[in-house]
């Protein structure tokens, strides 16, 4: 099993937002997790990110086999936890080659592995870059800065597949993009699917379900999994709305 | 949780200054302490002909009647002026003719600064000049520059071999009585560096000057002139380190700069001067005057300064636009961590009609430091249609730190156009996470955070010199930032 999520209990300044969420995910899977707005849904991608804004007040998450709670972010990272930002955030003067390539080599270094030369970087770099359908121009500018919407998603799945990870979490992905861009994003994403990886995308919408077929889908509602099916629970839910999930669990 | 970036900050900011070695080297002194005869002594041990006496004496004699400055946002401590040497120097010195007769404490000195004289002279093509304490060591390349009729040499042999040119513009730019460290200077300078470059040359290789303090309770007073005649290019950088003391030692420098028609001159720092401990404790104090005179119409002086060490720093590398069409610009990037204090920044002083000025500053401030832009653009009757830009920036880490801006305007005709903009800005949180979800650890993140903030300055300077400044930038802020 890759990510084993247990009776996890996290919040900020003393507000709980999860309370109990368990999760499975093995290798070779793709998860959705749906769920209405403030369900804690980014707060659950954050909290497997590592966060240090979130208090993890009870459970255990374990990637990999061993507890990941006291690893700093940048070591989940290197482990292989990667994260699709919502809202990706600028780095002025710091383009996307020198980024990248300053994470790769963090990375590799973190696993006793040379750093890649510059001819094997670019070759990499010209190869994901035609997955996401990006220009040379593009990744030649700062970090997210003046990138419109479709850009900056693009931008996340293009470092995804750099660095290719082995649990990718793209958190609300689809916000914000068109559905040209939303076709070319899941595009990447699908191209990266593989035996040895899992995806966990985070959504509000079944829409990019349509483009992401998943294996399972789970609704997260106040802060706890309170559905896990196939993809035919992302439709059921887009036919009868979360009002539904609201009244079955108010029902209880 | 809250006060978790604070703590990334000082560890960024923590860490050991590179340079603080103290080389063994048998040095010769004057006596300590500051009277005409220590000014007699310096200008007999340098063999000085008549007219650089007077000039020191007459230096020496308004600096008597002048008091410190205290309009800089800096706190400085009383600096006791009769308990310091004004001249050191290595006392092997005399006549070098080779490598082999160098100290070979001094070339080690060198290797330990990652400057191997014999490496720069062979593999850079950069013309090395280097001044431990009072003295100016070696000069490379002197032969190949000649051929083309540039002069680049100590200051002291420019004295000896052209007194015409030295008596011509010493002191044209920066007059002895020009502010109370100008005017010290002027009474005790020891060496410096000399460049002259003949009408219409272009200077093929960089022009370089390594300034080093070693001995304890020294002052460095070194002294530039660069003369750019016309048409003629020259690109010039300089360096400086010092050993790591607990007291604070005084560098009081002039650099003097002259672009006549058509000229171009490109003065590049990066300014490593040991800033002290952790505690504020020893550090230098850099009361620098920098100054250049567009003299010739289309002239060009451009300063780009990477300042990341000394515990004070007072300097203001400034352009007097007299020419018509002239251009002046000022690029910099200030970095203040710890006890630090910078107030620096820039003078563009337009007198010629169309002429142009740029100011691009950049602060960044950590640990418990103060970082001030201070900067005057002058635009008199005569300079119509003058244009400057400033853009003055601070970026803060962590919260016991400050960041200043005093820009002074003065537009005297209407036909002129001054433009200003400033921002702050912290490195923040949600960039941080970024960057360590990434893989990239917090101080690396940091680092190259800085270094995008600054690139636009680092991009101005030589190769040479853009990469050990981003090094020095990250490496001035390991242990810093949040």
């Amino acid at each position: 099993m890759l990510l084993q999520i247990k009776d996890l209990h996290a919040g900020i300044n003393g507000k709980e937002i999860l309370r109990g969420v368990n999760l499975e995910v093995n290798a070779g899977e793709v998860h959705a997790i749906m769920g209405p707005n403030g369900t804690g849904k980014s707060t659950l991608a954050s909290v497997i990110a590592g966060r240090e804004l979130f208090d993890v007040t009870q459970g255990d998450v374990v990637f990999k086999g061993q507890s990941i709670l006291e690893m700093p972010v940048e070591q989940r990272a290197r482990e292989g936890i990667f994260l699709g930002f919502q809202y990706p955030v600028e780095i002025p003067g710091v383009s996307i080659t020198n980024f990248m390539r300053t994470a790769l080599n963090e990375i590799r270094k973190y696993r006793g592995l040379e750093p890649l030369s510059g001819a094997a970087f670019l070759a990499r770099m010209e190869e994901k870059k035609k997955l996401v359908e990006i220009q040379t121009k593009l990744t030649n500018r700062s970090v997210n800065e003046g990138f419109s919407g479709g850009e900056k998603k693009k931008n996340e799945i293009f470092q995804m597949a750099m660095i290719e990870p082995t649990l990718s979490i793209l958190d609300e992905t689809d916000s914000g993009l068109d559905i040209d861009a939303l076709r070319i994003v899941a595009n990447g994403v699908n191209a990266l699917r593989s035996a040895d990886n899992a995806i966990v995308v985070i959504t509000h919408y079944q829409r990019l379900l349509e483009y992401i077929v998943p294996d399972i889908v789970h609704v997260l509602y106040e802060g706890r999994i309170v559905k896990t099916g196939g993809k035919e629970l992302a439709l059921e839910l887009e036919e009868k709305g979360y009002e539904w999930i609201k009244k079955e669990m108010e029902g209880r | 949780m809250a006060n978790e970036p604070n703590n990334i900050l000082q560890e960024v900011t923590q860490s050991e200054y590179k340079y603080g070695f103290v080389t063994d080297i048998d040095t010769e002194f004057a006596p300590k302490g500051l009277t005409e005869d220590t000014i007699r002594y310096i200008s007999a041990k340098k063999q000085e002909p008549e007219f650089m006496l007077e000039f020191r004496l007459k230096a020496y004699h308004r600096w008597l009647e002048m008091k410190q400055p205290d309009w800089a946002h800096l706190s400085i401590p009383a600096i006791d002026f009769q308990n310091i040497y004004y001249y050191a120097a290595p006392r092997k010195k005399p006549e070098l003719e080779s490598l082999e007769q160098v100290d070979p404490e001094l070339l080690k000195t060198f290797e330990k600064l990652g400057i191997s004289l014999e490496e720069q002279k062979r593999l850079t093509g950069v013309a090395v000049d280097a001044v431990i304490d009072s003295v100016s060591v070696k000069t490379t390349f002197t032969e190949t520059l000649s051929k083309l009729g540039i002069i680049f040499c100590s200051f002291s042999d420019a004295v000896k071999n052209h007194p015409d040119l030295v008596r011509e513009y010493m002191g044209s730019v920066v007059p002895s009585g020009d502010n109370y460290f100008a005017a010290l200077n002027s009474a005790v300078f020891s060496d410096g560096s000399f460049a002259y470059i003949p009408k219409g040359v272009r200077c093929p290789i960089e022009l370089s000057t390594y300034f080093r303090i070693n001995a304890a309770n020294t002052g460095q007073f070194e002294r530039t002139l660069i003369i750019a005649d016309e048409g003629a290019y020259v690109s010039y950088m300089e360096g400086c380190t010092a050993p790591q003391r607990d007291e604070n030692q005084l560098h009081a420098a002039i650099v003097e700069i002259v672009a006549l028609k058509d000229a171009e001159v490109k003065y590049s720092t990066v300014q490593n001067w040991y800033p002290g401990n952790k505690e504020g404790l020893g550090g230098i104090y850099n009361f620098v005057t920098k100054r250049g005179i567009c003299k010739g119409n289309n002239s060009k002086i451009s300063w780009t300064q990477v300042e990341t060490g000394s515990a004070i720093t007072w300097k203001y590398p400034s352009c007097i636009l007299m020419g018509d069409n002239s251009v002046g610009e000022f690029y910099s990037v200030a970095v203040t961590n710890n006890h630090q204090q910078a107030d620096t920044g820039s003078k563009m002083i337009h007198l010629g009609r169309n002429s142009r000025s740029t100011i691009i500053s950049k602060g960044i401030s950590a640990g418990r430091s103060n970082n001030s832009y201070r900067g005057l653009v002058k635009i008199t009757k005569r300079a119509e249609n003058a244009r400057n830009f400033s853009q003055c920036d601070s970026l803060l880490l962590g919260d016991r730190c400050g960041a200043h801006t005093f820009p002074y305007i003065q537009a005297e005709n209407k036909s002129s156009v001054v433009e200003h903009e400033a921002t702050t800005s912290k490195i923040s949180d949600d960039q941080l996470f970024y960057c360590q979800q990434r893989g990239i650890d917090s101080e690396s993140a940091i680092g190259l955070i800085v270094n995008g903030y600054a690139r636009e300055v680092l991009s101005k300077l030589p190769m040479e010199f853009a990469v050990e400044a981003q090094k020095l930038l990250s490496i001035s802020l390991e242990g810093s930032v949040g």
